[in-house]
């Protein structure tokens, strides 16, 4: 079928015909199409005329292998971002639908929920939207979806009254995810709900009223599992690790190696260390080298029981994650290896770092720059300059392998580090 | 009625709301104060504070795009078979927590009977990360839950069992910005050609030098065509990546059948034994057929089973690849390895085997 076929000839009661989402029905996958077609056919809901021409659209999608949906401007009353607008380029066909905006909402830390808040989203989103909720959108956001330009207001007063704003988009901060963390994981390095509402409560104003270059994410994971994905989908990623040693508890060792086995355990856990850092004694007791340990958390996913992270816990910070638009794909770059995250005062001293680096973002990156793209226009020590951050070896994989590097001022830029070495190791230096 | 609209209501900004309202009791007692964990099965994760206090979990999948009569589905499970407490996984399975061990399998009972699958834990193919596609973005060249629906119906099996030799992170993306991110599989709608452009439209509807400024490849130059200002494409650097379209939308990307899949592997974001990594392209061209996308599942599950059949415990799809070699894993799975494959970008240097280490 092409465009500009009649598609909408309908059933006697006016249903749009859904041939091919029909066939998302069966499986034992549970089906968005299912659920669409229980809100189209809710007698006397609101939203019920807006679901059959939404299911028809799609369904239009389906058979064009198209899609018709296009962009606009909506806000709320004091706002500037966080409605994603979307009007219909077939509302001919599918009047009901023609406006089906987003309203961005930004979920507790740690995506928590108890069942009387879920009901409380849905009374509203039945009320003024389209009862579709997805809980989350890759932006960690949850997503509202399916609102007229009319009810994006009250919809939103209505979340608001109950304690939930809208979160970003456009050029601004955007909403941030943090892990379970804390609440439920052992291997949580640092309290993700307190880093995550701290800085983004305080930068907010750059959520609201996007005036960035482009966009700015912060991601928390309190380990370096990382399962918020913070190193790929983050300008700012904060990720738990310590700077002590790894806790063994021998019992618990000769335990797993007795339940699981010896071979078992040299292979899965042994060998796979990244950096050679574990042996296996003859008396099943385990032995780690921590100083040659990058804390990638492998043999503590392993033996759950046996061995976790040390107390002297904080994170590590890195910058410049992004998808492949414009230069190619880039992780965030390894640029504080290890911060102390557990008085306020260390918590405060993230928060003032993260405004720093938003600022630097705001006064250098190119319009549509990210942060990692501006870093590697302008090369690493550049911003590490800016930001007055010292280098550091593990910033790097390995020192430059070219000679096209000015070093007539190394000499003091040695001086920088034997100084900073001096001072962390507790000397008293000469000014 | 009249005096509300004439004076609107200011936003209160709040920001990030606290979970801690929301927190199952234990959490709020044992915070930050965790011992460890085990899983006593698929879908259930058992955490123990040092308090001695357990915490169970039940994890299920669900659609993502949820009714409200699915959600309230969810709440009556979670008020009637658990304690009323749930959270969201960055993948979208819902997880209910529980302080009592005995209400673990009732409410493994009672989600498996209302049609939510009880897995996604450890060594599994867990939910699709996925992207919102033809139901509600603006630029996207196929479906999100839908083609999602099907290969999670096809790969359900292996999301009820921890069977696999580490964790599968699959995700699909309906553009070539790739907003599922990067997966063990990740299977991406890959342009063909060039856009086409209504030159009629560009004039009104596009910042010509914001456009041009988009191309990675300096692809795009104002033009005057048909005595209107426009935009024109050298079609021979064109790279076909669609980042003038979202800016531009007469610039349209999508064709009936220029609009293709490609399937890409070894990406992973945890920073477990090796260092995280972006996912490779393994095939290209497959047809963007919708809704089952049945040439891209085949694949698909080829790579699955392929993976594991013979990857060892632990490794991830990237690993496995890493140990046996490329050219082992093509010819495991029976694809095609092409001029394609080989990186142009830049740093595609150091993308090559710069060794004499062959796999023959």
């Amino acid at each position: 079928m092409k465009d500009g076929d009649n598609v909408n000839d309908g059933d006697q009661n006016g249903v749009n015909p859904t041939p091919m989402l029909d066939q998302l029905e069966d499986g034992p996958w549970p089906s968005f199409v299912t659920g669409l077609k229980r809100l189209r056919d809710t007698e006397g809901a609101q939203y019920a005329p807006m679901m059959n021409d939404l299911l028809g659209q799609l369904n239009h999608s389906y058979e064009t292998r198209r899609g018709y949906w296009k962009g606009g401007t909506l806000s709320v009353f004091g706002y500037g971002g966080g409605i994603i607008p979307r009007f219909s380029e077939v509302a001919g066909d599918y009047p009901a639908s023609k406006e089906f905006h987003t309203l961005r909402i930004m979920p507790p830390a740690g995506f928590h929920y108890t069942t009387g808040l879920l009901r409380q989203l849905c009374d509203i989103w039945e009320k003024h939207g389209s009862g579709l909720i997805a809980f989350h959108g890759q932006s960690g956001d949850i997503m509202f979806q399916g609102c007229t330009s009319e009810n994006a207001q009250i919809a939103f007063d209505e979340l608001n009254e109950i304690g939930f704003d809208l979160g970003g988009a456009g050029p601004a901060l955007r909403t941030a995810m943090s892990c379970v963390g804390h609440a439920r994981c052992e291997q949580s390095c640092f309290d993700g709900v307190k880093a995550h509402r701290g800085i983004i409560n305080k930068l907010l104003d750059e959520m609201h009223r996007p005036s960035m270059p482009y966009k700015f994410k912060f991601k928390f994971s309190g380990c370096g599992n990382d399962c918020v994905n913070a190193i790929h989908r983050a300008d700012f990623a904060v990720i738990g690790t310590w700077r002590d040693d790894i806790k063994i508890n021998q019992e618990k060792v000769k335990e797993h190696i007795a339940e699981k086995g010896r071979k078992y355990t040299i292979d899965t856990v042994v060998s796979m260390c990244p950096t050679r850092a574990i042996s296996l004694h003859d008396d099943d007791t385990l032995e780690i080298d921590n100083k040659s340990c990058v804390r990638c958390m492998h043999c503590i996913n392993v033996m759950t029981k046996a061995l976790s992270p040390g107390d002297d816990r904080g994170a590590s910070i890195m910058i410049g994650g992004k998808r492949s638009l414009k230069i190619g794909d880039l992780m965030g770059t390894m640029i504080k290896p290890f911060i102390k995250l557990e008085s306020e005062e260390d918590f405060e001293a993230l928060e003032d770092f993260a405004e720093e680096v938003m600022e630097f973002f705001a006064d250098n990156a190119l319009e549509h720059e990210r942060i990692g793209e501006c870093i590697d226009r302008i090369g690493v020590p550049a911003f590490l300059d800016a930001l007055d951050i010292p280098a550091d070896p593990n910033m790097v994989n390995h020192p430059t392998t070219s000679s096209y590097v000015r070093t007539d001022d190394f000499d003091e830029e040695a001086a920088k580090w034997f100084e900073r070495k001096a001072t962390e190791s507790g000397m008293v230096v000469d000014s | 009625m009249n005096e509300m609209k004439a004076k609107p209501r200011m936003p209160d900004e709040v920001g990030v709301p606290d979970p801690k309202p929301f927190m199952h009791p234990l959490s709020i007692k044992n915070y930050g104060t965790w011992d460890y964990h085990d899983r006593p099965r698929a879908g259930v994760l058992r955490h123990v504070a040092k308090s001695g206090d357990e915490l169970f979990t039940v994890r299920a999948g669900t659609q993502r795009q949820m009714d409200v009569y699915t959600i309230r589905k969810l709440c009556d499970i979670g008020d009637n078979y658990a304690d009323g407490y749930v959270r969201f996984t960055t993948r979208s399975n819902i997880e209910f927590m529980v302080a009592d061990e005995a209400k673990v399998a009732p409410l493994i009972e009672a989600l498996s009977s209302n049609g939510f699958p009880v897995g996604g834990t450890g060594a599994s193919v867990s939910m699709i990360s996925h992207t919102q596609g033809w139901l509600h973005c603006d630029i996207p060249g196929t479906d999100a839950s839908g083609v999602v629906k099907g290969l999670m119906d096809m790969l359900h099996s292996e999301f009820i069992k921890e069977e696999m030799p580490n964790r599968v992170r699959i995700t699909t993306s309906c553009c070539q910005i790739n907003c599922g991110g990067q997966g063990d599989i990740a299977i991406n709608v890959q342009y063909t050609k060039p856009p086409k452009i209504n030159h009629d439209l560009v004039a009104n509807v596009c910042e010509r030098p914001a456009v041009v400024a988009r191309c990675p490849v300096a692809a795009i130059r104002p033009a005057m065509v048909n005595g209107k200002p426009s935009l024109e494409i050298d079609e021979k650097k064109c790279v076909c990546c669609g980042a003038c379209y979202p800016p531009c939308p007469p610039m349209q990307i999508n064709g009936d059948d220029s609009t293709k899949i490609a399937i890409w592997v070894g990406g992973k974001h945890s920073n477990a034994r090796s260092k995280p990594t972006f996912h490779k392209l393994v095939v290209a061209n497959l047809p963007n057929n919708a809704p089952h996308w049945p040439e891209v599942n085949a694949i698909v599950l080829r790579i699955v089973k392929a993976y594991k059949k013979d990857a060892k415990h632990w490794e991830r799809m990237g690993e496995w690849i890493e140990r046996i070699g490329w050219s082992r894993f093509f010819e495991m799975t029976e694809l095609a390895f092409t001029k394609h494959h080989i990186d142009t970008w830049t740093g595609s240097r150091k993308t090559m085997n710069q060794s004499a280490h062959v796999h023959l």
